[in-house]
């Protein structure tokens, strides 16, 4: 691999982790922690929405994370061509 | 068939599983007895690393815990899972690709230094003995509980397992016992689960029940719970934490701490790609939410279940009568984990809050002598629950082997990362680097077995620092693993220097902080202040909560140390370089 196409490689993947852990600290720190008075209002079923993410909702978010990090992570491997195939 | 009976058939044939697969899973190389051959399937790795990452904290104490603390237990349910967010995306890939053994190797290697290297082991050491008494005692524990074995006999038989399935097989051994321990442990926590949502909120699944609405009554779950405990004193189950701040240091620091926890990290080494990295962390994830989505739905329905018991028609009729309890009280009374304690002579369980203001008014009124419920243990809250639901006897059995399942499968991990740090990095990596690849098996085999016997002594005999799992484990990780292991594979900038210097001030003002409130090394009388009593918290953050500042001291002082000196080799930059690409992973299958 010649050094433009790492760079542009090792970019793309500062930059997909960064979208990621914005929205994982959101769900959690945000809107599961300090958001939550704001939040309050908002019910899901039962209870309020803060409640809701901090208990059981983040876990959901952070699911969907790891697997759309997996699958675009391994798309840009191809992309760059530095997959392991 | 009698309770006892049952449980010892139900254990004994899961026992039976794991010596079997322990013959099967032999290890015959280095690099199956630390790596697993790096040929494990991502899915099953994912099953093999829940196991690995819940342990008996997890399985018998967390719904527990949240039980009591209500909405702010989340930190423990965030903190543990999210952790694997930075895993994924962070460590877990780029380890893989770095395609060694153990997470001190990484150190030294990348930071050129068997300074850092032992700063590793060190640290490594200290959080997976910390963490392994904690499973020794819960396998100690749940014999005693449910088999009526002496504590002592249970810890014997539970080192007598793993030593054959961990000696044996080293990683391989562990990992597909891993497997099979998860599948008894998911089973026995979720099939209590399912039963009692179904009777209190009509539905199948936890995760709807806990946001349901109760069934007698029609209300929302929580509002019914919430005045259920306001009734006798308690605060609401969703009312506000103590300290915003407070929670979310905390929280933070379980998911940097869980992120930089060696034994989950070399879960990651045994998959045959990187991009199998990628994927068993989200598996790994997948089957830890089984339990970690259900855990809030479990305690906050326990809670209700048991006040609901003794208080069957409200705070203001009359509340159970002792001769009238039903049979699982009477049961976990025997265990000491229940007490009552007829105060004012009248027979009857007067279960309340006796700090609220309002509850001593009304127990002037009504001749209550104090709260008679005066021991409450948070176990129970899982223990209990398969009996509380009046569930067959088969299922009962099924959470002794459940709670055993998690006890072993985090004891195992735990010691396979303390062997292999001491074979592979002290023997092999500084003191006797000529060791030929049969000796270090030899040696690794025999490291495992010591580790065993540490982790046995220190079950028996629990030292101080024993109780302290979350601040000194997680607060260690925190402070010195996850940084370094960061900034490893993100900058190319960061040298040894830096790196040890970082991992030092970071250990340093984490431990300075624990040991200011919890005792110097946990003994008690040489702490500064009383830990339980936020007041003295600096800005209201618990010493459980400070790893997180420790990781950012760590950060900043290896960062400015770093600036201040000569940057790494060249060869170090050329390192960084190739494990951020994933080809060329499977090299390292031969390693």
């Amino acid at each position: 691999m010649d050094n433009d196409s790492g760079k542009g490689y090792w970019a793309a993947n500062i930059r997909l982790v960064t979208v990621l852990l914005a929205i994982w600290a959101f769900v959690s720190f945000g809107m599961g922690i300090i958001m939550r008075p704001m939040l309050m209002d908002i019910k899901v079923g039962g209870v309020d929405l803060g409640f809701w993410m901090a208990q059981n909702g983040s876990i959901y978010v952070f699911l969907i994370l790891i697997f759309v990090y997996a699958v675009m992570m391994n798309g840009i491997d191809r992309q760059y061509n530095v997959d392991e195939e | 068939m009698d309770l006892k009976t049952m449980t010892y058939i139900v254990v004994g044939a899961t026992f039976l599983l794991y010596i079997g697969i322990a013959f099967w899973a032999r290890a015959g190389s280095t690099g199956e007895f630390y790596a697993a051959g790096r040929g494990v399937n991502p899915i099953a790795n994912g099953m093999a690393t829940a196991a690995d990452w819940m342990s008996a904290a997890s399985f018998i104490s967390m719904a527990g815990l949240i039980a009591f603390q209500g909405y702010q237990g989340a930190k423990f349910l965030m903190g543990w899972t999210g952790g694997y967010v930075l895993l994924a995306l962070l460590l877990a890939p780029y380890l893989r690709k770095f395609g060694k053994f153990t997470v001190p190797e990484f150190i030294g290697d990348r930071f050129y230094s068997n300074m850092a290297r032992l700063v590793g082991v060190l640290c490594l050491i200290t959080i997976s003995i910390t963490y392994v008494i904690g499973q020794m005692k819960g396998v100690g524990v749940a014999f005693s509980r449910f088999l009526d074995l002496p504590y002592e006999t249970g810890l014997y038989v539970g080192m007598a397992i793993v030593f054959m399935y961990a000696v044996l097989g080293g990683m391989k051994g562990i990992t597909y016992t891993q497997i099979a321990q998860y599948c008894v442990l998911i089973t026995a926590y979720t099939i209590p689960a399912v039963f009692i949502s179904m009777n209190l909120t009509g539905t199948p699944l936890p995760q709807l029940g806990l946001i349901g609405n109760e069934v007698t009554s029609g209300e929302p779950m929580i509002a019914k719970l919430n005045q259920t405990i306001q009734d006798i004193g308690f605060g609401a189950y969703d009312g506000d934490p103590p300290s915003y701040l407070d929670m979310l240091l905390y929280t933070i620091t379980l998911m940097i701490g869980t992120a930089g926890l060696p034994h989950v990290i070399i879960r990651f080494f045994t998959v045959p790609k990187v991009s199998d990295a990628r994927w068993s962390a989200g598996w790994a994830l997948v089957f830890i939410a089984l339990l970690y989505t259900v855990a809030p739905a479990v305690g906050a329905m326990a809670r209700y279940n048991v006040t609901n018991t003794i208080w069957p028609n409200g705070v203001q009729s009359e509340p159970l009568a002792y001769d009238a309890a039903p049979q699982w009280f009477k049961n976990w009374e025997t265990t000491g984990l229940l007490k009552f304690e007829d105060k004012n002579g009248d027979g009857k369980i007067q279960f309340y809050n006796e700090k609220s203001e309002a509850m001593k008014t009304m127990a002037a009124e009504k001749g209550w002598n104090g709260n008679e419920l005066v021991k409450f243990d948070r176990d129970i809250m899982v223990l209990a629950n398969p009996e509380i639901a009046q569930l067959p006897n088969w299922v009962i059995a099924l959470v002794a082997a459940g709670g055993l399942a998690a006890a072993l499968s985090t004891a195992a991990g735990l010691l396979l990362a303390i062997s292999s740090s001491i074979s592979h990095d002290l023997m092999k990596g500084i003191l006797t680097p000529n060791i030929s690849e049969g000796n270090e098996l030899i040696a690794a085999r025999i490291s495992m077995a010591g580790a065993i016997a540490v982790a046995g002594y220190f079950g028996l005999n629990p030292p101080g620092f024993a109780a302290q799992v979350v601040a000194l484990a997680f607060g260690l990780a925190a402070s010195s693993i996850f940084p370094v292991l960061m900034m490893g594979i993100f900058s190319k900038r960061i040298n040894s220097h830096g790196a040890i210097l970082g991992m030092v001030a970071g250990i340093g003002v984490t431990l300075a902080y624990i040991f200011a409130y919890k005792g110097l090394f946990f003994i008690k009388g040489t702490a500064l202040f009383p830990a339980s009593t936020p007041e003295y918290w600096i800005m209201g953050v618990s010493p459980e909560a400070f790893g997180c500042i420790g990781a950012l001291v760590n950060f900043v002082v290896a960062y400015v140390v770093s600036m201040a000196t000569a940057p790494p080799p060249k060869e170090i930059q050329d390192l960084v370089e190739s494990i951020r690409v994933p080809r060329g992973a499977a090299a390292a299958v031969d390693h």
